[in-house]
């Protein structure tokens, strides 16, 4: 019989794999928003490590490119004192025609303790999580359109560090949200968190309007969806997942909706931008706000750190 | 029930670690109880920094019990914060405590004080030395010493006006 609890967390309701944001309460982001804090500071130590994570093989398994990602992993399993693996899965036995879940009964059988995966299809960390040993833990680094809960986290953490209090933020999403797992994460964060006012801000063919049923008022019109923001997160338009003509072109993207100093000063005076990288400069975002005073993006980077240090503490220390 | 007055063993950590200090040396509460003795200690010793010049640190990233009960969180939810006001470099530091038990923390805390330097010297002064020791750890400095059963858990609590008692409860666990 399928159990109908939430596949991450145990039976005292602590999380053991991080899959998604949807579903998790808040005092289990919360925790791990007050873990980060402390995380962070540990960049201040002469030794910028902890052993918490002392001999503990975390494998590293990315069937999709990324490199901040993979290296904010990477370094964050470090810090807490982890044995990294890195798999160059083009050349691993997946491209020989192993299935994913043999590739993973393998490096079960190498003693991996922890499995980071990004994947192109949606669930895929699930159907891993749902086969590795009670003690084995998981984190979805994406996968597909569907969640991308680390950069949902470090979304909210960079918003929390910068303006304190969720519960009178208004948080606009702008760009190519049917495709991003990022948004969709955040969304789930923000909501979580009690954010009253996210907007998702782009043209009909990159925000669905199925999207007002998770509580987002949806704007086709920029002006109207950043004006007033507290937060601006703009996304990547990700060419690669598109397919056919939702656009007419990146230059009338960039017309409508790239973010440009004009357009920002519709918002809060005091607003922070956002985007989780890589940012193309010139087609969702002007280069003079990339760099400008507003961009939080490169802070963004460094809080992703202390944010896997604590998800990854955080599980290691939860047993099934 | 056992009655401990702990204003009165506050007043012996005072005269004792009076004694224990010396030049360039800095006082380091244990989080929680430890961190509110170094506070109040710091100021009624009158010692260099002001009130805020003592540290607080925590065992949480060095304990040995993580792979059996995780994270241990404070009371915000997150792990306890190390607030080290001053360079460790050659410095003489006073760790100060409210329990001396196993000796456990004692190891974590130092093995934290070292990823932020290296200091000339680390003594130890706590309130109560309950024994039960796990690890070769003395105190240079204890108010009390008395032996309680492993089943009861001795912990400081700290008042709105800032006064000490000691509460005896039912241990959860180690």
């Amino acid at each position: 019989m399928l159990s109908r609890r939430n596949p991450q967390l145990n039976g005292h309701g602590e999380l053991i794999h991080l899959l998604s944001i949807e579903g998790l309460p808040k005092a289990v982001l919360m925790q791990i928003l007050d873990t980060a804090g402390t995380f962070l500071s540990v960049n201040d130590r002469d030794v910028k490590k902890v052993p918490l994570l002392r001999g503990k093989s975390v494998f590293n398994l990315f069937f999709e490119n990324s490199t901040r990602t993979r290296t904010t992993f990477e370094i964050a399993a470090k810090r807490l004192s982890a044995d990294v693996i890195n798999l160059d899965i083009a050349k691993s036995s997946t491209a020989k025609g192993e299935s994913l879940l043999d590739t993973i009964a393998n490096l079960s059988a190498m003693h991996a303790d922890m499995f980071i995966v990004r994947h192109a299809e949606s669930g895929a960390p699930y159907l891993i999580a749902q086969h590795v040993a009670p003690h084995v833990h998981v984190v979805n680094a994406g996968d597909g359109r569907h969640a991308h809960p680390t950069q949902g986290l470090l979304d909210v953490y960079t918003i929390r560090h910068y303006k304190k209090d969720f519960t009178q933020l208004t948080v606009a999403i702008v760009g190519d949200i049917v495709h991003s797992r990022v948004a969709r994460s955040d969304i789930h964060a923000l909501t979580t968190l009690g954010v009253p006012e996210i907007r998702a801000v782009g043209p009909k063919t990159l925000v669905p309007g199925d999207l007002a049923g998770m509580g987002v008022r949806v704007c086709h019109d920029m002006a109207e969806g950043i004006r007033g923001a507290d937060v601006i997160i703009m996304l990547r338009l990700q060419n690669e997942r598109m397919s056919g003509a939702m656009l007419p072109s990146a230059g009338e993207f960039y017309k409508s909706y790239g973010l440009t100093a004009e357009k920002l000063a519709l918002a809060k005076p005091d607003c922070i931008v956002m985007h989780p990288g890589p940012i193309n400069r010139g087609v969702e975002i002007d280069s003079s706000v990339a760099d400008g005073s507003h961009s939080v993006i490169l802070p963004q980077v460094t809080f992703g750190i202390a944010v896997r240090m604590a998800v990854m503490s955080t599980i290691a220390g939860n047993a099934a | 029930m056992l009655q401990l007055d702990a204003e009165a063993l506050y007043a012996e950590l005072r005269d004792g670690v009076r004694h224990l200090l010396k030049p360039d040396c800095a006082l380091v509460g244990i989080w929680s109880g430890g961190a509110w003795l170094a506070e109040r200690l710091q100021r009624d010793l009158g010692l260099p920094g002001g009130d805020k010049g003592y540290g607080v640190i925590s065992s949480t990233l060095h304990r040995d019990d993580f792979s059996e009960r995780g994270l241990v969180t404070g009371k915000n939810g997150g792990a306890d914060p190390t607030r080290l006001p001053f360079a460790i470099d050659g410095r003489h530091i006073v760790l100060i405590d409210d329990v001396l038990y196993t000796g456990r923390t004692i190891r974590a805390v130092v093995n934290e004080l070292f990823d932020f330097g290296r200091p000339a010297s680390v003594t130890l002064a706590v309130l109560v030395d309950r024994g039960g020791r796990e690890l070769p750890v003395a105190a240079a400095f204890c108010a009390a010493k008395l032996v309680l059963p492993a089943a009861q858990k001795l912990s400081l609590g700290r008042r709105d006006d800032g006064g000490f008692h000691f509460s005896v409860t039912a241990s959860a666990g180690t």
